[in-house]
């Protein structure tokens, strides 16, 4: 072997091969790379995990034929007027086995003729127990000769662009984002503390700049496809609309990305073991899956928490996302979410670069 | 020899660490001279490591100064890592990479440095260049890890118990690299537990105990200042009078260490002579000899002629 071995130091080896890709930047970049398409369960959350989350809310919540009524009637005097309307799908049952089928859900509604006229059982906290109401109710007094004083036309609106899956479309968009961005940097991160690689790697002369600059941009790398492989999914099959500047849309999702892969930072920036810095990006992810309107409007939560709901930077990302896919808002009108994005990517950028513990 | 170039590759004075109320260095005085290979000896928690990675700059000590072929830490940090190699203890490489990636990542942090094939030719890993991490051996991995200390091309290598936990054939196989870049004429300092490690291939070595260092020499002088070339070790039943200990003391011509649990260790320059008079004693006394081995003097025994402790007791 010592025929091969180093000899002795010389001082002027050039540096080898191509000066590109040899450059400490791009290999650490591309260590990134290696690392995340060597683990099928990242691709999977990132790629694969969002497609079917949007292909189950869609299948579940798509816009059927509008929906039958079901109710019970207990005695087949009336159901044969009930049945006259289209919207009700009638079924005759005793006392007994109608109040099973009421508690069970598979009536909302139980019509019991009685001596003093008819009584409706329902539940009116429910919506659909309450549409079950006017419906059997209407139905019922028009066949009893009622006729509407007050007269009105239906208009109907079937378009994409206001249903369900337009809505969470751009929620699931914000949510996936924040969920890559921070899990990415913030496992790998530790990981390699825990590994003593950080050691290793800061007592090599690697500038610690480049380290924490790869993550970001491996990132910033792979987001287009991210991105662009969801919302292809979204408009090819459920014709989503994109209303807003493509770009604008582009340079939002670039935003939302970088702050939280500020928040990914922060989140490892002194944790020591994958289960604490798990703990800890749970905290901060958890609370804003609820709370910034993913599935829902963000304005159902009462009016006294809503200034900080609006401070989250996903409540930010989700309000700015909706707004430029589905209002087609272009960022005259977005300055406040752009200011809370910018400012959520700054201060814990900042701070985690100030506590970042490199051991 | 020594000297060639008038700076010292390091040297270290009055060096104390301290964490929490533990003292891990204290007063630690340290030269080591250009292409030799220097071994830090001496059990867990002697303050091996706190040592090493204090000239490796990856720890501040509390006290003392370090200087590094010539530079300090505090005005010449990235000097001295381009110029130093590095291997620590336990750094696991991600399971995920390739050898060669993991070269030419590390090969892109340094400014010159050798050519990632040759490297990989030197720690005989060619046929595993393309295997991850996650397949290779223990042995192969600290031969990776030692290629990561080569690659930048360094004056002076740092290697932290670079065998620990290696089958003995991938220990002799890191040992025969070490030393060929010894002969290379790199400066090697060193840290282990075993003695045999650092007979083998240290120039000279300095023997810690308790964050102190107690002995400085060469192997050769080390083990002549024990004053015996052999080593007689043995173990008795029911040996519980201190007088019996005092007539062993007192043989002449050996000088007897009392270990734990009945164990003993004399060292004596005439085996002929002082074997028979071992027995007699404890026949006289009706001890019971239950083990008796003789074997000449290395390191190890320095340690326990020393310290009175074996080097692996801990």
């Amino acid at each position: 072997m010592s025929e091969q071995v180093l000899g002795p130091r010389t001082r002027n080896i050039e540096p080898e091969g191509n000066p590109v890709w040899d450059y400490s930047l791009i290999q650490l970049t591309f260590a990134r790379f290696r690392l995340f398409f060597r683990e099928p369960e990242a691709v999977f959350w990132i790629f694969i995990f969002p497609i079917l989350l949007t292909l189950g809310l869609g299948i579940a919540l798509r816009n059927r034929p509008p929906e039958v009524t079901k109710i019970g009637i207990v005695g087949g005097d009336l159901a044969s007027v009930l049945r006259r309307d289209k919207n009700l799908a009638v079924t005759v049952m005793d006392q007994d086995s109608g109040e099973a089928a009421l508690r069970t859900g598979r009536i909302q509604l139980l019509a019991i003729p009685s001596s003093r006229g008819v009584i409706y059982r329902y539940d009116d906290t429910n919506p659909d127990g309450r549409t079950a109401r006017l419906l059997t109710d209407r139905a019922l007094q028009h066949s009893a000769g009622r006729a509407d004083p007050f007269k009105t036309t239906n208009d109907l609106v079937r378009e994409p662009g206001s249903r369900y899956i337009d809505f969470v479309v751009p929620g699931l968009l914000g949510m996936n984002l924040m969920g890559s961005s921070i899990w990415g940097l913030g496992l790998a991160i530790v990981d390699f503390r825990q590994k003593k690689l950080l050691r290793r790697l800061v007592a090599s002369p690697m500038r610690r700049w480049e380290y924490l600059a790869s993550f970001v941009l491996s990132r910033l790398a792979i987001l287009p496809f991210e991105v662009i492989v969801f919302l292809g999914f979204a408009v090819a099959v459920f014709r989503v609309p994109l209303r807003g500047n493509l770009w604008q849309l582009g340079i939002l999702c670039v935003a939302a990305s970088l702050c939280f892969n500020a928040l990914g930072l922060l989140a490892a920036c002194r944790v020591r073991t994958i289960e604490a810095v798990s703990g800890l990006m749970n905290l901060i992810i958890l609370p804003m899956w609820v709370l910034s309107g993913i599935f829902f409007s963000a304005d159902r939560f009462p009016d006294a928490v809503q200034p900080l709901i609006r401070a989250l930077p996903l409540t930010a990302v989700v309000d700015a996302l909706r707004a430029n896919m589905l209002q087609g808002s272009g960022f005259a009108s977005l300055h406040r979410e752009l200011a809370v994005t910018i400012a959520w990517f700054v201060v814990p950028f900042f701070l985690a670069l100030r506590l970042f513990r490199w051991r | 020899m020594h000297h060639l170039n008038g700076t010292l590759p390091l040297s270290i004075h009055g060096l104390r660490k301290v964490y929490g109320n533990v003292v891990a260095i204290e007063a630690l005085d340290l030269e080591v001279y250009s292409g030799e290979c220097f071994g830090l000896l001496g059990p867990n928690g002697a303050g091996k490591t706190t040592t090493i990675e204090i000239c490796e700059g990856l720890t501040l000590p509390d006290s003392g100064a370090v200087e590094v072929l010539g530079l300090d830490w505090k005005h010449h940090a990235a000097d001295i890592r381009e110029r130093i190699g590095i291997q620590l203890q336990e750094t696991q490489f991600p399971e995920k990479l390739t050898v060669e990636e993991i070269l030419r990542l590390f090969r892109s942090f340094y400014r010159r440095g050798l050519p990632v094939a040759r490297i990989i030719e030197t720690v005989q890993l060619t046929e595993k260049k393309d295997s991850r991490v996650g397949g290779l051996s223990g042995g192969q991995r600290q031969r990776l890890a030692m290629a990561c200390a080569l690659v930048g091309d360094p004056e002076l290598l740092f290697l932290d118990e670079p065998t620990t936990g290696l089958d003995p054939q991938a220990r002799r196989h890191l040992w025969e690299l070490m030393a060929d870049l010894k002969k290379a004429g790199r400066t090697i300092i060193l840290t282990t537990h075993y003695m045999e490690e650092a007979e083998r291939l240290c120039d000279r070595v300095a023997v810690m105990d308790r964050g102190r260092i107690i002995a400085l020499g060469t192997p050769r002088e080390l083990i002549a200042g024990i004053g015996a070339e052999h080593i007689v070790e043995f173990a008795v039943d029911g040996f519980a009078d201190n007088l019996h200990w005092d007539a062993l003391k007192n043989l002449e011509g050996i000088r007897c260490t009392r270990l734990e649990n009945g164990r003993f260790q004399a060292s004596a320059s005439e085996l002929h002579k002082s074997v028979p008079e071992i027995f007699e004693v404890l026949a006289s006394r009706g001890i019971k000899l239950t083990e008796l081995r003789t074997h000449s003097a290395t390191l190890e025994d320095v340690f326990v002629s020393l310290t009175g402790r074996n080097l692996r007791d801990e």
